[in-house]
């Protein structure tokens, strides 16, 4: 045995940092190769299953999972959970239906801001619970997804709005294309970059990823834990309040059960997404294909000939997957980093 | 004397039944090193969180420069130019090391975006001034507890605080890396930084320090120049008696190899590690920080998997990366990390105590308080727990007392053979001979006890023989008799090989 071996030669590249990036890159990409893998397969079975038509509806009927993902990730990457997004979307809805039918001449615009608004109360509301009563949101949101859903029933009191109630304007705006883009796709997309900017590059953005990780550690590295936490609730808020609204331009008709049992879809479609539920990782990005990939699979089970009572069986199979994806690609890390050692 | 920096006066703070503070006083001078000294659970890392504006304090002031200063959370804390390392690392383990650092006070670029490139090339400025090489884009995941600290040492000198507290950085760390804090925290305190330094090290407070400031049971003893105070002296005031025999290593004969190693590797981590360690005997295996001591420690008890070679127990085979197995065997791993690795925070004392061996306790699979509580008890004596109650939540002890709480739960399993990762990190000088005690007891009892410790004069005192380990090898075994400062560090620094 002798000292004057050699250590192993270590290359002096910030190669942990790349490694983690690609694994992140992965991570999303992994999402969309199944999406492409789910529609050519799909595809192949029934050549009609790529039409234009059908693809505009997918991407119609993934804009509101994915606006609702999108606020969902931001609050799961806080290490909490909003169950309420379902509830608030269907009083957003009915709101706009209401509002539409006692303003007829309201621009949309306004609508749009009006929904949104009502959701970040009603965020606010969670967000305030939660800080106040230090509960946690799981049980708060639990709560306020019943009370939430008691008001739209109490409003509502069985009245439905149809589409004749509301501005054709509107509602033609729910299914309306520009370049053969679903109005309604190019909301979200907007919605998707610009929280994703956010969590990016911005201070604030970044300690939401900071809570989620170690939320003791927050408190002590003097993060303003307790207001971030609650802007995460308006934001998820005002999103499922402004998908409220989305909601009604494309149904038209509305009653008080809009929006009932989303709520879980959306935090499939965000683990699905790659969003760690401990908080601290994944990216809205990833949540939003999420949510698309959900909504694929709904479309193309049908296609495939599969019986809708297993439907719900593949999401929770991909659900699974998905974490399995999670487990095996950090432990793939974890090798890659120890391998390049702390040391570089 | 000029104006102190920060004062505290007649600081008190109470947890429910447990007056951890009382009456407490402390002045910090700019330009000056100031060292807080005490056993474990008394109070000093109480006081840190109350400067640091975590707790508030039940009665007493805190002012700087003369002002009263109201600390309504970390936030103002930092604020006010003080810069805290806790005790326990407050890292972020999703993210970058760079981004751990800088998290909150990020560089901006335009648009108030953060300016990912600056930070990465300030957190590397900040490593080479440390003089440590660690990569500051790799998330803080799987760093080791030195490098913990490390980037916490990092974070707080970033902040360029006028008051640079450390609450035992350098518990985890081995004399190379403490010597590089030390010439940091130096030239921080020669451009007139207050520094207020904790550590149950009293050669690094006499090292580093101007003055000591003695605490026991929560109260202020005295604050005394280094110069007028030796260490046995200090020892006295804090411990309230005299203490002596701080290494009572018995001989001891060496019976069979009981635990044989040849050809441990584990890519990455360490490579071709063979050594065997006798019935009755303490091995101490020591080396830099990042060595990969702990790693060799974990692959022995099956928490990380082995790429090659074998771990024979009594001559039988132990499997790859079972650690069931490895306790079934009889070994016995008491962990680096305590808070990761050796406790679930959120349970009592006495329940962890007794987690590795509620089965043998527990009667037709249930567990009752009465043994348990008995168990616990009689361990949590040994060791000198300070705990309010046995069924208190570990979070709330102070951190040495957690780390008599990992031990006693591992010893009370009655291991053949015993790993103790860092065994007395933390614990304070009273405790520490009761802790070296009870090794050398087991040794004697025939346990083989691998032993892997950071601390020089512990490493000399205990081990019969010293396994140093530099770069993930093994490139020194040294018996007792031979085992001296320099030939320790030599091999651990890779200059020479002494067998
Ligand atoms: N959050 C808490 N709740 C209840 N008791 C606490 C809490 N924090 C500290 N204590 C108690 O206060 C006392 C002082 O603890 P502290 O952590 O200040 O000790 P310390 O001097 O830092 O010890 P060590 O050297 O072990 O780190 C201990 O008895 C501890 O159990
Ligand atoms: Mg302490």
């Amino acid at each position: 045995m002798t000292a004057l071996d050699t250590a192993p030669a270590e290359t002096a590249t910030t190669g942990g940092a790349r490694l983690a990036r690609r694994a992140f890159a992965v991570r999303e990409l992994g999402i969309a190769l199944a999406l492409v893998l789910l529609v050519v397969v799909t595809t192949v079975v029934n050549p009609r299953f790529l039409s234009a038509q059908n693809l505009k509806d997918l991407l119609l009927g993934s804009t509101i999972l994915a606006i609702l993902a999108v606020g969902q990730a931001v609050v799961v990457i806080t290490r909490n959970v909003d169950l309420s997004v379902g509830s608030v979307l269907g009083l957003s809805a009915f709101a706009t239906g209401a509002v539409f039918v006692a303003v007829p001449g309201l621009p949309i615009p306004l609508m749009l801001v009006i929904g949104a608004a009502l959701g970040a109360v009603l965020g606010a509301v969670n967000g305030g619970l939660i800080a106040a009563a230090r509960v946690p949101a799981l049980v708060v949101t639990l709560g306020t997804l019943y009370v939430f859903r008691g008001l739209d029933y109490m409003w509502a009191t069985g009245r439905q709005i149809n589409a004749a109630d509301m501005p054709a304007a509107f509602l033609r705006m729910g299914t309306a294309t520009v370049l053969g883009v679903p109005v309604l796709a190019l909301f979200a997309a907007a919605v998707l970059v610009a929280v994703g900017y956010v969590l990016r590059n911005h201070r604030s953005g970044r300690e939401l990823y900071a809570i989620g990780s170690d939320p003791a550690a927050a408190r002590l590295s003097g993060i303003p834990s307790g207001r971030r936490v609650f802007y995460a609730f308006v934001t998820s808020g005002a999103l499922a309040g402004l998908a409220g609204v989305l909601h009604a331009a494309r149904f038209g008709t509305l009653d008080a059960n809009a929006g009932l049992g989303t709520e879980l879809n959306v935090v499939a479609a965000v683990v699905v997404g790659g969003v760690a539920i401990f908080g601290g990782s994944g990216s809205v990005y990833g949540a939003a294909l999420g949510a698309v990939l959900l909504t694929t699979i709904r479309a193309a089970l049908p296609v495939l000939g599969i019986n809708p009572f297993w439907q719900d069986a593949a999401v929770g199979a991909l659900i699974l997957a998905a974490i399995g994806l999670d487990r095996a690609l950090s432990a793939r890390v974890a090798r890659s980093l120890r391998e390049r050692k702390a040391h570089v | 004397m000029p104006t102190p920096l920060l004062t505290l006066d007649g600081v008190s703070k109470s947890f429910g039944a447990v007056a951890a503070l009382q009456d407490v006083r402390l002045e910090l001078h700019a330009g000056e090193a100031h060292a807080l000294v005490g056993e474990n659970g008394a109070g000093k890392s109480t006081l840190v969180k109350i400067l640091a504006g975590v707790h508030g304090p039940d009665a007493g002031t805190i002012s700087l420069d003369g002002r009263p200063l109201q600390l309504s959370g970390p936030a103002d804390a930092r604020a006010a130019g003080i810069a805290v390392i806790y005790q326990e690392p407050t890292l972020f383990p999703d993210l970058s090391v760079a981004e751990n650092i800088f998290m909150g006070r990020q560089p901006l670029r335009s648009l108030r975006r953060v300016d990912y490139a600056a930070m990465r090339t300030r957190a590397a400025e900040l490593f080479a001034r440390l003089g440590v090489r660690l990569d500051p884009d790799r998330p803080a995941r799987g760093l080791s507890i030195a490098d913990q600290q490390l980037v916490e040492i990092a974070k707080a000198i970033s902040l360029d605080a006028r008051v640079l507290v450390m609450d035992e950085p350098t518990a985890a760390l081995s004399g190379i890396e403490v010597e590089r804090l030390f010439a940091v925290a130096r030239s921080l305190r020669d451009a007139g930084t207050a520094v207020l330094f904790i550590s149950h090290r009293f050669d690094e407070v006499f090292a580093l320090c101007q003055r000591i400031t003695i605490m026991r049971d929560g109260r202020w003893v005295s604050t005394d120049p280094a110069g007028t105070l030796t260490v046995d002296e200090v020892v006295r005031r804090m411990v309230g008696r005299e203490v002596s025999a701080m290494y009572p290593k018995q001989d001891t004969t060496p019976g069979d190899p009981l635990l044989q190693v040849s050809g441990l590797t584990r890519h990455g981590s360490f490579t071709d590690v063979t050594f065997t360690v006798h019935a009755g005997e303490i091995v101490a295996l020591a080396g830099l920080v990042g060595a990969g001591r702990s790693e060799v420690s974990r692959a022995i008890f099956g928490v990380d998997r082995h790429d090659a070679g074998e771990v024979l127990l009594d001559g039988v085979r132990l499997p790859n990366g079972d650690t069931a197995a490895a306790i079934r065997a009889g070994l016995a791993l008491v962990p680096e990390d305590r808070r990761q690795q050796g406790l679930v925070m959120e349970l009592s004392v006495e329940r962890n105590t007794n987690l590795p061996r509620r089965w043998s306790l527990a009667r037709a699979g249930l567990l009752f308080g009465g043994a348990e509580r008995s168990a616990a008890a009689t361990w949590a004596q040994r060791l000198q727990v300070k705990a309010g109650r046995l069924t208190d939540p570990v979070s709330t002890l102070s951190g040495g007392n957690q780390q008599k709480v990992v031990l006693a739960k591992w010893l009370a399993t009655a291991p053949r053979v015993l790993i103790v990762d860092e065994p007395t990190r933390g614990i304070d000088v009273g405790t520490k001979a009761e802790v070296h005690r009870l090794l050398s007891q087991l040794a004697a009892d025939g346990v083989a006890v691998l032993m892997v410790s950071s601390e020089l004069p512990e490493v000399l005192g205990m081990a019969d023989r010293v396994l140093v380990m530099h770069e993930g090898r093994l490139t020194a075994d040294i018996p007792r008799t031979r085992a001296d400062e320099q030939s320790v560090m030599l091999a651990a620094t890779g200059q020479a090989a002494a067998a």
